[in-house]
């Protein structure tokens, strides 16, 4: 089973949910999703090992048989290869690996090497979590080859949690794609419906059941509990606005080690979670 | 000559939008952008009124005549990125748009399309002229969106003749982060004294670093650790960044986003002299020779 918690709004407590939850349910695999800015382990401190570097195919375009013809430019979508009066040249961040340069140069002058832009690293922490994380590089830009290859990593087996990027574009859909459900976070400020409202639109999109925690409850304004109620968003949780858990929060700690009653609480959200999450054919 | 500031973070949360905002607030003659584009805020507070819409394409996408194909399956096969499944139907969330299938396909049967990708707004609110967005849900090509905002409140301030654009960035490393900073004049990050403040902090200052932008650092509910606040000034400092705010731990920006105001427009007080006390500075290094 396959759970993504996920929100528009950045910084609403989408890694203090993942790790938490993560943390009161026993035997779990943690998925860090957010390669830009991987987070779970900063509350987990597991000494991560290197799984695998994510590699992107990238042209290589041999000087002697190339002719400065220019089809490999005129054809590539993203702008990576540029002619020169010199010949071609290359822009590897802006590569996304195609292939269309190989297939167009008619003096087959372009092979391909590989690039590392990113690194998937794994450990096991507190007996219970196997925590798996991706880290897309400084100066690289396309975060979704680094999620897809993490998901990819991961066994089909037992109980996920998936932390996803914040957001709506492409790195969110790589995050959400085939999980069973979706847990949005939000806050209940005007950001947070605002953005909230996005992320529904998304899930809704991709046809993934859904609920919603309330982060920082007490904060703002009730417009989100009123939002879910008219739109029939069930309300999983709603966490209070304490400057206990903000301040546990600010030095790496995950608050159910010190405030253990919320375990049995996102115990029994994941019970709620389990029951709302329709019975697939053939199961 | 515009001079260009981006306010970024790499952690979400931590108060881009509320800081830039009143940045917009406060500055004499400015063009606002908000290049946060797949979730976009700033029009909560700034109250746009749009003046143009323009579609936005972003890659295209592949689509099969089924009339003409012949179910060769060579397109599924030269397709890298797994978009044209075995029913040899396009799946839109996968396809990047390179046009691979179009060029192996030998009954002619793909065609590229235009894929409207999201809008772009160029709007008037009661500080200046605004450039903003909306991006379709799912879509891949945020970082281009970002490059149409940033086109798009050029263009802004070279009608209204304004000196500064103020562009409210969105939070990562990746593609849509370096299209809000490459070639501007100023970084300002916002952080805070959390571990995951910190540990963003210093992969975005990897990021501007890389990039070879001057940057500045604002530290945003500074009292809710002092502790890590010490140690994001020792960082700061071993890096040469300067830090022109510290800003206190306090609800003064939800209040303020609640009535749809600006920090320094809805009250007076420490957080919002504090804010504007960081303009003053920002503006000395935004307008250095």
């Amino acid at each position: 089973m396959k759970i993504a918690i996920a929100s528009g709004k950045g910084g609403t407590g989408k890694t203090t949910v993942a790790v938490n939850l993560a943390l009161s349910l026993g035997e779990v695999q943690l998925v860090d999703c957010d390669v830009e800015e991987p987070n779970c382990n900063l509350f987990l401190r597991s000494d991560l090992e290197k799984y695998q570097d994510v590699v992107l195919p990238v042209p290589r375009i041999d000087g002697n048989k190339c002719t400065h013809c220019g089809k490999c430019a005129q054809f590539c979508q993203y702008n990576a290869i540029a002619l020169l009066s010199s010949g071609p040249m290359l822009f590897p961040q802006l590569c996304h690996g195609c292939g269309g340069c190989i297939l167009v140069c008619p003096e087959s002058a372009i092979s391909e090497d590989g690039r590392i832009t990113g690194v998937i690293e794994r450990g096991r922490v507190y007996d219970t979590i196997n925590l798996w994380q991706g880290k897309l590089f400084i100066g690289e830009a396309m975060a979704s080859p680094v999620i897809r290859q993490l998901k990819s990593s991961i066994g089909e087996e037992g109980i996920k949690i998936i932390d996803s990027p914040p957001g709506t574009a492409c790195p969110v859909i790589a995050s959400l794609k085939d999980v069973d459900y979706c847990v949005l976070i939000t806050e209940p400020t005007p950001f947070g419906l605002n953005d909230l409202v996005l992320a529904v639109e998304v899930v809704r999109q991709m046809g993934i059941p859904f609920g919603v925690i309330i982060n920082r409850h007490g904060m703002g304004d009730d417009r989100v509990d009123v939002y879910c109620k008219a739109e029939n968003i069930p309300v999983l949780m709603r966490i209070p606005d304490e400057r206990q858990i903000a301040v546990l929060y600010s030095e790496g700690i995950p608050f159910v080690t010190q405030m253990t009653e919320w375990k049995e609480r996102f115990r029994k959200m994941f019970g709620d979670i389990v029951s709302q999450i329709p019975v697939k054919e053939g199961n | 000559m515009t001079r260009q500031i981006t306010v970024i973070s790499g952690k979400g949360g931590t108060g881009k939008t509320t800081i830039s905002s009143a940045f917009a607030s406060l500055a004499d003659d400015v063009v606002i952008a908000d290049c946060d584009v797949d979730a976009a805020d700033m029009h909560l507070i700034m109250a746009p009124e749009i003046l143009e819409t323009k579609d936005f394409y972003g890659l295209k996408v592949a689509s099969i005549d089924p009339d003409l194909c012949t179910a060769c399956g060579i397109c599924e096969r030269s397709c890298r990125f797994g978009a044209i499944g075995p029913d040899l139907h396009v799946d839109v969330y996968r396809c990047e748009g390179c046009a691979v299938c179009e060029y192996v396909c030998p009954s002619d049967a793909i065609t590229m399309l235009d894929r409207k990708a999201g809008d772009v707004f160029t709007s008037m609110t009661r500080f200046g002229p605004m450039a903003h967005a909306r991006l379709g849900i799912g879509e891949e090509a945020s970082g281009k969106l970002v490059s149409a905002v940033r086109d798009a409140a050029t263009e802004l301030a070279l009608r209204y003749n304004k000196s500064t654009i103020i562009i409210d960035g969105p939070p990562g490393t990746g593609c849509s982060v370096i299209a809000s900073i490459t070639g501007v004049d100023l970084v300002l990050i916002v952080t805070e004294p959390t571990v995951s403040g910190m540990h963003d902090l210093e992969r975005v200052s990897e990021v501007v670093e890389h990039f070879r932008i001057p940057a500045l650092v604002c530290i945003n509910k500074s009292n809710i650790n002092e502790q890590n606040t010490n140690r994001i000034l020792d960082h700061c400092r071993s890096r040469q960044m300067d830090v022109v705010g510290i800003l206190p731990y306090d609800r003064t920006p939800t209040d303020a986003m609640l009535v749809g105001k600006t920090v320094v427009e809805y009250v007076d007080n420490d957080f919002s002299s504090g804010v504007r006390a960081m303009w003053e500075k920002v503006q000395k290094y935004l307008f250095a020779e």
